[in-house]
């Protein structure tokens, strides 16, 4: 009494399901998202430059928005000064959104891709204000 | 036993050793471990490697390639039973087990914990089975088998009640049982078994049974026991043996036919059986349920258990049925049909009382006797008077084997309470499958370890305690053979005062022979405190309180 | 051996293995190498060496039926059976094992036992089952989760999963409920080792390691995510391009993942060989698995053999004269005497 062939099975079927994730990309290769800089206002901008760089941005712009949160509607505060010294207006329309008026393609390409959910739009609504 | 003084007993805590295990030396103490088998005794039934030597010296004696007998042994063993190779790789020592062997909780000695009790074997199965253990050595837990290491595993394996209590809190189900069973196995290899267990086994060989009854001192013990019970009931019974065509074979454990109070329970069987005018005879060459091959080798285990079938089919019955023993249930219920099966020669046990089909036993065609006497009670076949009980007030101890390797737990329970009006359950922790050993079981209920056998009996004696306590208990009733002959001295020497008693010994004493049927003797032949007295010129009024359930109390509280 | 020794040595592998991990591809950009090729051959090990040991158990018989029983037997109809803690049908045997399985059944009956004087008393001890309940399932829940990392686009269930996860909201990135339990689990079990006494002497060092290695594993991830904040976009990146095989390893993601990422792999190797089989080993447990219907059902045990009995023939043959004078029938008068 072995039941090997019972145990075998199952034993297949958990290597299966382990290796699932090579077996359904087979072949499918797939380029990370590029999000997208190509909007009129950023095309019209003389120096493409956004409030940090890019990689700081990439890394960093939700404890940057969750901070400019906080400080607008507990502290009333309205001004952020960048690393360089410029200072900006601390709201998502009206500086972040400016430029990067293509949330889909801007926003939303990574966020899809990564699975983070992104719940900015329960609030701020761009499409409205326009 | 006098010399052991309780105080000094218990002078213990549930603690571990100053120093690792692996570097704590084993000493043996007297009082704690059974001599060594004899060479003569273990050659009547060929046993390999037989010598002589003595567990108390410091050389074995041992053949001159222990080493490798044993290490093959082991490998044969790891491809034979998947339970030992996967309890040597899966354990993770959470210790879950560790406070729930009752060596352990009656004498401290950390390697009575289970898990390392199995440690002791693991430790080498890695060293010489592993790879990492082949690399790493001590690193990974394991270590080199020396004659040191030898001694321990003897020392600790025949510590071990192979109770599974451990097996039913371990969250993979280890059950160290089964890693006893195999170092037992590797320890027979070369001839290092103990006396107590290797003398009833050649007994049962050649004679049927572990005492080694010979046929005519059988049929001689029986007219005695028929003689006292002749004189309790007024009933004269007469057992038959070896009769050909009876319908029903009846095993008993050899203990019941032997001593008391065994003989007691024996006597209640055969009143039973015989009131209701039963077709059964009983066997002289199958004169043992019980099973100390079991202690020995899984081998040896069929080869005394052969007799059971062999003669059920000789005589020609259509099944068995089985006395009150613990290990031989398990046997019964666990390997008996593997080993030496196919019953095909017997027939679907029922009962020709009640007409009930024993459909568990369709294919073993054995049927234990609380199984047969709780349907008898259920369907009314049997009248009871629990008043001849009244003077006990009992509680039920769950043998380990028929708890954790059957699951016998109500059909006990249901006919301790209609034969006796009072009945307490000892602590919910310390019954049913939870069930605390007598500390005497898997053969040791040897003399010369006396002190091993007080101390593993302690945490159940303890339970005991607390039911005499609270409830005024004295009588302590089982369904193990072995449980008869070890509880005794147990109790008196923790808690004096308390009757052992087998179930079917209540059974007898509180069954109802017919309306004559007005007894003043229990089977002890003592008198019944307060038996009905037969209708004498002036009849004394008598409560008639021979119906209805026994209390339960709140004995869980 | 030594508890500084049984403990430290297995902490201070892991911390050298994580050290390792961060300079290899801090100082040295071995990125290839820990975030590719060890990754690969780890899960190669991983698969290989627990089809190995799986095959290794199911070639040893299983001779005898064993099932540990709980509970009552199936017997007489009136009788009511414990049909998950004693099943003798297979039905009831599923339900044992996922019980055990899921919820840790037998873990759940542990007790503590107490010797005051000369009393022995049990108690109840359910902080082993709790934590180690939250432990197992919190690590399978964090697996689950990183399914996101493998799949585009990623499934609705792991995107569930995720929700109720974060169900609590608190913190940015939201903190997932079950990184808490998982580290607060394994640190309980850690210390549970430590501080009893007996679990200390029964351990060794191949029981304080996995757990340092699992501490490590689920500091990391925590560290990677609340506190360096790297760029998921990059990580998934390369989880995609390694499940695809055609490995890119970007930029812009910290030495942190790395070290994630390698003791992960370690884990992975060095779980075929250790007593973390325990997971698959359970499934295979005879006390466990097993029906008991034994009287029921015949069990066939694959290598029995004919052993040497004594038989009927051979008793009477020696006591035959003794069995007449009792007046026992023989089979055969010769043997009268």
């Amino acid at each position: 009494m072995r039941k090997g062939g019972k145990i075998m099975f199952f034993t297949a079927l958990f290597v299966v399901v382990l290796c699932a994730p090579f077996i359904l990309n087979m072949g499918s290769a797939q380029a990370a998202p590029d999000p997208s800089l190509d909007t009129p206002e950023i095309n019209a901008l003389q120096e493409k430059e956004c409030i940090a760089d890019t990689e700081w941005m990439r890394e960093n712009h939700m404890q940057l928005l969750d901070d400019w949160r906080w400080e607008v509607i507990r502290n009333g505060a309205t001004e952020y000064v960048a690393p360089n010294g410029q200072v900006y207006d601390m709201s998502l329309d009206d500086t972040c959104l400016s430029c990067h008026s293509n949330r889909e393609e801007f926003c939303e390409t990574c966020h899809d891709y990564s699975n983070v959910e992104l719940y900015c739009w329960d609030c701020h609504n761009p499409d409205y204000e326009e | 036993m006098a010399k052991l003084n309780k105080e000094e007993v218990l002078n213990f805590e549930l603690g571990v050793a100053d120093t690792p295990w692996m570097d704590t030396p084993t000493v043996f103490k007297e009082g704690m471990y059974c001599h060594a088998a004899k060479k003569k005794t273990l050659d009547v039934v060929g046993m390999p490697n037989t010598h002589d030597w003595s567990s108390s010296d410091e050389d074995w004696n041992l053949p001159e390639d222990w080493k490798e007998i044993l290490l093959d042994g082991m490998k044969d063993r790891l491809e034979k039973y998947r339970s030992f190779r996967l309890f040597m790789d899966v354990c993770v020592r959470c210790g879950a087990c560790a406070d729930k062997c009752h060596f352990y909780l009656g004498s401290g000695d950390p390697k009575n914990m289970p898990v390392l009790r199995a440690e002791l074997l693991r430790s080498v199965y890695r060293r010489y089975f592993t790879t990492s253990g082949k690399l790493f050595g001590k690193l990974a837990g394991a270590r080199d088998l020396t004659e040191e290491v030898l001694h321990e595993w003897w020392y600790y394996f025949y510590q071990c009640t192979e109770c599974r209590r451990c097996s039913a809190f371990c969250p993979y189900g280890i059950d160290q049982a089964e890693i006893t069973i195999m170092g037992r196995e590797l320890l027979n290899l070369i001839g290092l078994n103990t006396d107590w267990i290797a003398g009833p086994v050649s007994n049962c060989f050649m004679k049927g049974n572990h005492v080694g009854l010979e046929p005519q001192t059988i049929m001689g013990n029986v007219e005695f026991m028929m003689d006292d019970l002749e004189e309790a009931t007024g009933v004269h019974c007469e057992p038959s043996f070896n009769r050909k065509g009876a319908e029903i074979l009846f095993v008993v454990p050899s203990g019941d036919l032997y001593a008391e109070p065994g003989t007691f329970t024996f006597m209640g069987y055969i009143l039973l059986l015989e009131h209701l005018g039963l077709d059964y005879t009983l066997s002289t060459y199958a004169s043992e349920g019980g099973n100390f091959g079991f202690f020995t080798s899984n081998e040896m285990a069929k080869r005394l258990n052969s007799k059971m079938y062999a003669e059920a089919k000789r005589l020609g019955v259509k099944w068995i049925l089985g006395g009150e023993c613990g290990h031989m249930w398990r046997l019964v219920n666990q390997y008996m049909d593997t080993w030496n099966g196919p019953a095909d020669f017997l027939e679907m046990p029922v009962s020709p009382i009640t007409g009930t089909k024993f459909e568990n036993a369709a294919s073993t065609k054995m049927v234990h006797i609380t199984e047969f006497t709780a349907d008898l009670i259920y369907h009314n076949k049997i009248k009871l008077d629990p008043s001849r009980n009244d003077h006990l007030n009992v509680t039920f101890h769950d043998s380990c084997n028929t708890s954790r390797a059957m699951g016998l737990l109500e059909e006990p329970r249901y006919i301790v309470k209609h034969v006796c009006n009072n009945f307490h359950e000892m602590p919910e922790e310390t019954i049913r499958e939870k069930t605390l050993c007598c500390g005497s079981g898997a053969g040791l209920n040897a003399g010369e370890n006396m002190e091993l056998r007080m101390r593993g009996g302690y945490p159940r004696a303890d339970a005991v305690r607390s039911v005499i306590e609270r409830f005024g208990v004295n009588t302590l009733a089982n369904i193990c053979a072995i449980d008869r002959a070890a509880m005794p001295a147990l109790m008196d020497y923790w808690v004096p005062g308390t009757r052992v008693t087998g179930v079917h010994e209540l059974v007898g004493n509180a069954l109802v022979l017919g309306d004559d049927d007005y007894r003043q003797l229990d089977l002890r032949l003592e008198e019944i405190p307060n038996a009905k007295q037969p209708p004498a010129p002036e009849p004394e009024p008598v409560a008639e309180t021979a119906e209805g359930e026994a209390s339960e109390g709140g004995s869980n509280a | 051996m030594n508890n500084g020794i049984k403990i430290g040595v297995p902490l201070l592998i892991v911390v050298a293995l994580a050290a390792i991990a961060w300079i290899g591809t801090d100082a040295f950009h071995l990125d290839m190498l820990f975030g590719v090729i060890i990754p690969y051959i780890a899960l190669a090990l991983f698969i290989v060496g627990f089809v190995i040991r799986i095959i290794k158990w199911a070639r040893s018989a299983v001779p005898f039926r064993i099932p540990t029983t709980c509970g009552q037997e199936k017997s007489m109809p009136w009788v009511k059976q414990a049909k998950l803690d004693n099943p003798s049908s297979s039905a009831g045997v599923v339900g044992r094992m996922l019980l055990e399985v899921l919820c840790f059944r037998s873990l759940f009956r542990n007790s503590k036992a107490k010797k005051d004087g000369d009393k022995l008393s049990f108690g109840s001890a359910k902080w082993l089952w709790l934590f180690a309940l939250a432990f197992h399932w919190s690590m399978l829940i964090i697996v689950f989760r990183h399914l996101r990392l493998f799949f585009e686009p990623v499934p609705a269930i792991v995107t569930g999963v995720e929700v109720v996860d974060s169900a609590f909201q608190i913190g940015l990135p939201i903190i997932y409920i079950t990184d808490v339990l998982f580290v607060g689990a394994v640190t309980f079990l850690f210390l549970r080792r430590v501080v009893l006494p007996q679990v200390r002497y029964i351990s060794l060092q191949n029981d304080f390691f996995p757990l340092f290695l699992l501490l490590g594993i689920g500091i990391s991830g925590v560290v990677m995510r609340y506190f360096f904040r790297i760029d998921i976009v990059a990580v998934k990146e390369l989880t995609m391009s390694l499940v695809a095989f055609q490995p890119v390893i970007p930029e812009n993601v910290g030495p942190i993942l790395y070290v994630h990422l390698f003791l992960v792999s370690v884990l992975l190797i060095y779980f075929p060989w250790s007593k973390l089989m325990h997971a698959p080993g359970i499934f295979l447990s005879p006390t466990r698995n097993m029906a008991n219907n034994n009287r029921a059902v015949r069990h066939v045990n694959p290598w029995n053999y004919p052993v040497k009995v004594h038989s009927y023939e051979e008793y009477e043959e020696e006591y035959g004269e003794k069995m007449k004078r009792v007046g026992l029938p023989l089979d055969s008068e010769t043997n009268a005497g």
